[in-house]
């Protein structure tokens, strides 16, 4: 019999680090995000893993790249200023190539913002958050039953891709229950990294092949190797070369945007005929999908276009879904003051116009303001 | 028997090119020597060793030497460490950090890493400026002294580096010098052994900038001068007050037992089996 139950996305989160098996997590608690924490640290002991409750942001992101280093499945989970404390270390395992998963389950914002209502304000942070070039990749759930799938999925893209992970929830999310059918175990994918096979003086922990995928040895496996923020050459010494850098950061940009096929994924609805788009990502999408509904009851032409990996931007595939001729408007519905909007402009072809719709009250997108919006653009 | 810089010789790793990034002279590299030669003391294999530093000339160490080496962000080091063995708690966990690396910028870091006293052994070097920037004060700069920001003396206080992490829950705390190589080889391999948090204090060298700065001389005179400076610990408790005016203590100042972090969380694990 399926395995029902009545969950929390904050306990979602669990469930899918547990099936996607995670072995460490660190982290320092933060409203809306703290369930993830209390969670684990009663289920990782359990199974052998383990919980740290760290001095802050900076140290639980510190540690998770530690204990991914040995080995170790990683993840934490925060908030919009924990998030903000944890930027420098994640570009720290951005270049230094270690898979880690970082939950931000987002509050209002700047500052200390407002703790316990929503908003989608750091879907730009999510981007561009860490200090120089970098490619992220983030994932936005819409629902309860999605994070589950999408938290293995995060895992199992860190570890493909030996680069850090970002989990873009909400407080909403994180905090509504919703009726789950847990995943049966066997139905689902869950990726390990690849170690490697050559003997230890022949091992560099950044090769740059053919493919920019490289394999990892782990700290205790024989292979001594080094690791550094300093940017570095294959062996990972650091280097001042600039061959060496530029295949270097060469080498992140593509391990990541060669592969995004694999890595976007983006859910289409009515687009081949539509005269509006609205795109939405996490909690608004779902009121987008009832917007759309009541609009088509009215005899609109609406589509509906749903980023589920909002980070990277699949470039070519927005062009073909927004390729129809019958397109007109696209509808940007975000809680921030408008940000993916921004992205979505740069990929829309020219003849169409970007129009958002940006809330940011700390109220929820409703359905009837994103009718409202399709009915005035139309 | 092996000459002293022969043993190095043979932990160095054989791909990573010289020169080293430090000035001739600089302390580091004796402190490197005293490690090499401790941890060559106890026949530890080299992949149950990891070296994990932050920012800083000093955290260059690790480079150099044939472990698993996670050269990391400024002041996390510690936290960095702190992954690294309560995920792998049989790694022999050793950080190099500077006083800034340590003390400013990861001073929250340290007090908690003693607190938790997880099985990490820090070796602090620490020579009073931040070298590497060019010479700035750092919180183990003495009162008045002179540094890039402070052209007209250090108006703030120092750290007593043995008192704060003894006082934050450390099991072992040492402090040696540069210049007393012998004594520095002991006491790191005493905190190697010990099981806990554990702090050696290496009292080093940075002409370049403290001792150019504050007219203290060149590396030989400022290594030379600790010998003058400093009263073992033992010799200390026997002189009266006035006689220790100025006079850094070198020695042990602290070595407990107590509970060490990962024991108790593997404790927990063993205790929940079949729950
Ligand atoms: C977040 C951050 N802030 C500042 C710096 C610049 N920085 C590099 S090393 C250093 C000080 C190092 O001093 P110390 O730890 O005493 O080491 P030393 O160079 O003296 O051995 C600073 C401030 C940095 N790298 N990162
Ligand atoms: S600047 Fe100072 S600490 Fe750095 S290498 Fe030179 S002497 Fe040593």
């Amino acid at each position: 019999m399926a395995d029902v139950r009545l969950l929390q996305g904050n306990e979602a989160v669990v469930e899918g680090a547990m099936l996607g098996g995670l072995t460490f997590f660190a982290g320092y608690p933060i409203t809306p995000s703290t369930e993830v924490a209390e969670g684990l640290a009663r289920k990782l002991p359990k199974v052998g893993g383990k919980f740290i409750q760290m001095e802050d942001e900076i140290a639980s992101m510190a540690a998770i790249i530690g204990a991914a280093c040995t080995g170790a499945k990683t993840m934490t989970a925060t908030s919009g200023p924990g998030f903000s404390l944890m930027q420098e270390n994640i570009g720290y395992a951005y270049i230094a190539e270690v898979p880690c998963v970082i939950v931000n389950v987002q509050r209002g914002g700047p500052s200390t913002g407002l703790p316990t209502k929503v908003a989608q304000a750091d879907t730009m942070q999510a981007r561009w958050g860490t200090h120089g070039d970098y490619v992220a990749i983030a994932l936005a759930p819409q629902s309860v039953e999605e994070t589950i799938m999408l938290t293995i999925r995060a895992m199992n893209l860190s570890e493909e891709y030996r680069t850090p992970v970002i989990l873009l929830m909400d407080e909403v999310l994180g905090h509504m229950r919703e009726k789950v059918v847990m995943p049966e175990p066997g139905t689902f994918k869950v990726v390990n990294r690849t170690k490697p096979t050559v003997p230890a003086n022949w091992y560099k922990h950044f090769e740059i092949t053919p493919s920019f995928k490289s394999p990892m040895a782990s700290f205790g496996d024989g292979y001594r190797f080094h690791v550094t923020g300093l940017t570095h050459n294959e062996e990972g010494f650091p280097t001042s070369e600039s061959k060496k850098i530029h295949d270097k950061l060469f080498k992140l940009q593509n391990k990541i945007m060669r592969y995004v096929d694999d890595i976007c994924e983006i859910e289409t609805d009515g687009m081949e005929d539509a005269h509006v788009a609205v795109v939405a990502y996490g909690n608004v999408a779902r009121a987008a999908k009832q917007a759309i509904q009541m609009a088509r009851h009215r005899r609109m032409k609406v589509g509906q276009v749903r980023p589920i990996t909002i980070w990277p931007t699949h470039d070519k595939k927005y062009h073909e879904i927004f390729s129809s001729k019958s397109l007109e408007v696209i509808i940007v519905a975000e809680l921030n003051q408008g940000q993916y909007v921004t992205e979505i402009e740069r990929v829309a072809p020219k003849h169409v116009k970007v129009v958002s719709l940006a809330r940011f009250d700390s109220e929820l997108i409703t359905p009837d303001q994103i009718l409202n919006k399709i009915k005035e653009v139309r | 028997m092996l000459q002293k810089s022969d043993v190095i010789h043979q932990y160095l790793r054989p791909k990573k090119a010289f020169p080293n990034v430090w000035c001739p002279g600089c302390g580091i590299g004796i402190v490197m020597g005293s490690l090499v030669r401790a941890i060559d003391k106890l026949q530890i294999a080299r992949d149950d060793i990891t070296l994990v530093s932050g920012i800083g000339c000093s955290s260059r160490l690790p480079v150099y030497l044939d472990f698993n080496t996670l050269h990391t962000t400024h002041g996390r080091a510690l936290a960095f460490a702190t992954g690294v063995k309560l995920a792998k708690p049989k790694m022999k966990v050793i950080v190099i950090t500077g006083d800034g690396d340590c003390l400013a910028i990861g001073g929250n870091h340290f007090i908690h890493a003693a607190r938790r006293n997880i099985d990490i052994t820090t070796i602090l070097i620490n020579n009073m400026i931040y070298g590497m920037t060019g010479g700035q004060f750092s919180p183990t700069t003495p009162s008045e002294s002179f540094a890039t920001t402070s052209p007209y003396g250090n108006k703030e206080n120092q750290f007593d580096i043995p008192k704060l992490a003894i006082a934050a829950g450390a099991s072992y705390v040492a402090r040696g010098t540069v210049y007393h190589v012998t004594q520095l080889d002991e006491l790191i391999t005493e905190a190697i052994t010990k099981r806990g948090f554990s702090v050696v204090e290496a009292f080093s060298n940075c002409h370049t900038y403290y001792g150019r700065l504050n007219r203290a001389g060149d590396a030989v005179k400022m290594i030379d001068d600790m010998k003058k400076n400093v009263i073992p610990l033992k010799a200390a408790a026997k002189m009266p007050p006035e006689k220790l005016e100025g006079k850094m203590l070198t020695g042990v100042f602290a070595d407990v037992e107590k509970d060490e972090y990962c024991d108790r969380y593997d404790q927990l694990i063993e205790s929940l089996k079949g729950k």
